[in-house]
């Protein structure tokens, strides 16, 4: 042996490489591995890194678990896939080893039937699964919670993401203009995956909501489309600035929709230090906002205001919160400057569609 | 290039095959292959058939499948009503078998 990295990988290659179970593809010399990987259907339409038996070798490295083990039945195909499986993805994807387990644990969250993947992938509606990490692993693999947190340039938000739709693409057949039938699709399906910025914010945390404990490392999956913003640069009291955040959340997805899909509200450090500098604390946000998000059906019930969607005319006269109980998720994140907040509108909920689901992330 | 060039910009290594200058990649699909099933032949006649209804759950998928079910009535045809519990996930397995049992045929509504 010696300490030469290389001849380590090339040892491990040609003595564990032949315990991996997955079919081997030879590329020829004359063929260039990016674009064989294109012509095979691998890829999302962005290109991928070869899953060489040594980098998934490497890849496996970043857990415990046994390259054998079934993570999930992955839809909508709901073949079994096991962490060797989601390995080779999560190299495609550009992930480092130490990412794998968040990958494990966001993929066990969407193959449930209460996350119900399957209608996530398939529906005509441009979404697809979010992924918010908490947890002191977020900033030990170096996930962004802060500058750009939705946006780009951190390799652990972003691969994250793209290794799970990899392996639903991948494993699971849930391929674009084949059983994903999205109208207009959304960034959301390619990589929507970031960390809630835990050390700025005085506030419990979305886990700590969702009945984990602080110390815990947790992801959790929330069907959402793209983010959009709520512009408020003048609210200097907490209490402007919740009705302001209450106005922009009303349209979510539909003015005319209520209680019967979710949303994410990705609150900024500086909109949040609005209402700790107040004393508020996240249950009081909850209740003063949702008392803001109560809507007098008689404006949204079908032909109201000459529009033809809406509740049905028998529910006029009604008030109603736009979201049900628990179906507004709020995350702290983003960079230190900026009045601004951004709002992920969800799809059906609850049993009928999808339910936010947690998972703890193991090694 | 050695079979243990640990040159970590080179797409060949450290992972090359045993065949000189070519790559060994891992499927990352499920690698099952879809089964063909023959269609079911063509019913010559619907006189006498059992035909199913399924709604799955969309607005106005009623109003589709009501004109369907007098359509079918009025040439000869049984027609079983069934419904999805929700459009956003696939027909419970239990749905497809009642209707597999009791049905010569379905037609599946999509609506909005």
């Amino acid at each position: 042996m010696t300490v030469d990295p290389g001849r380590i990988d090339a040892l491990r290659t040609r003595y564990d490489g032949w315990n991996m179970a997955s079919r081997r593809v030879e590329v020829g010399s004359l063929e260039d591995e990016a674009e064989a990987m294109f012509d095979r259907g691998w890829t999302d339409g962005l290109p991928v890194v070869a899953p060489t038996e040594a980098r998934v070798a490497r890849m496996l490295d970043g857990t415990t678990r046994s390259p054998g083990d079934v993570v999930a039945l992955v839809p909508p195909a709901l073949v079994e896939c096991t962490v060797e499986k989601v390995a080779v993805n999560a190299v495609m994807a550009g992930c480092r080893p130490e990412y794998l387990p968040v990958v494990l644990a966001a993929l066990g969250a969407i193959c449930t039937d209460e996350f119900n993947m399957h209608g996530v992938l398939a529906t005509t509606m441009g979404v697809g699964p979010v992924f918010v990490v908490n947890g002191p692993i977020a900033q030990r693999i170096g996930m962004n919670a802060g500058i750009n947190v939705l946006g780009h340039g951190n390799r652990a938000n972003l691969t994250i993401g793209r290794a799970v739709q990899l392996v639903v693409r991948n494993v699971g057949g849930g391929r674009p203009g084949e059983i994903d039938r999205a109208t207009h699709g959304s960034p959301a399906k390619l990589s929507f995956c970031f960390a809630e910025d835990e050390t700025t914010s005085p506030w419990t945390t979305l886990a700590e909501e969702r009945g984990f404990a602080r110390s815990a490392d947790v992801v959790t999956a929330f069907c959402g489309e793209a983010p959009r913003i709520v512009i408020d640069q003048h609210s200097r009291t907490a209490d402007s600035l919740v009705r302001s955040l209450a106005d922009g959340l009303r349209s979510t997805v539909s003015s005319r929709v209520v209680a019967a899909m979710d949303a994410m509200l990705v609150v900024s450090p500086e909109h949040l230090s609005r209402f700790s500098d107040a004393g508020w604390d996240r249950a009081r946000f909850m209740e003063e906002l949702g008392a803001h998000l109560m809507v007098d059906t008689d404006t949204i019930v079908t032909g109201a205001g000459g529009i033809e969607e809406g509740l049905p005319e028998a529910m006029a006269g009604l008030t109603l919160p736009k979201f049900r109980p628990g179906g507004l998720l709020v995350v702290h994140a983003g960079g230190p400057a900026g009045l601004f907040s951004s709002i992920v509108g969800g799809w059906v909920n609850g049993p009928m569609g999808s339910e936010p689901t947690s998972r703890e992330i193991t090694p | 290039m050695s079979d243990t060039d640990p040159s970590p910009t080179s797409g060949h290594h450290p992972d090359a095959a045993k065949h000189s200058g070519t790559v060994m990649l891992l499927d990352p699909t499920s690698e099952a292959e879809s089964t063909a099933r023959v269609l079911t032949a063509r019913k010559p006649s619907l006189d006498g058939l059992t035909i199913g209804l399924l709604d799955i759950n969309k607005p106005r998928g009623d109003v589709f499948l009501d004109r369907l079910q007098q359509q079918l009535g009025h040439r000869g045809a049984t027609v079983l009503r069934f419904a999805k519990p929700t459009f956003t996930k696939p027909a419970p397995a239990d749905l497809r078998h009642e209707i597999a049992t009791q049905c010569d045929a379905v037609i599946e509504a999509l609506a909005d």
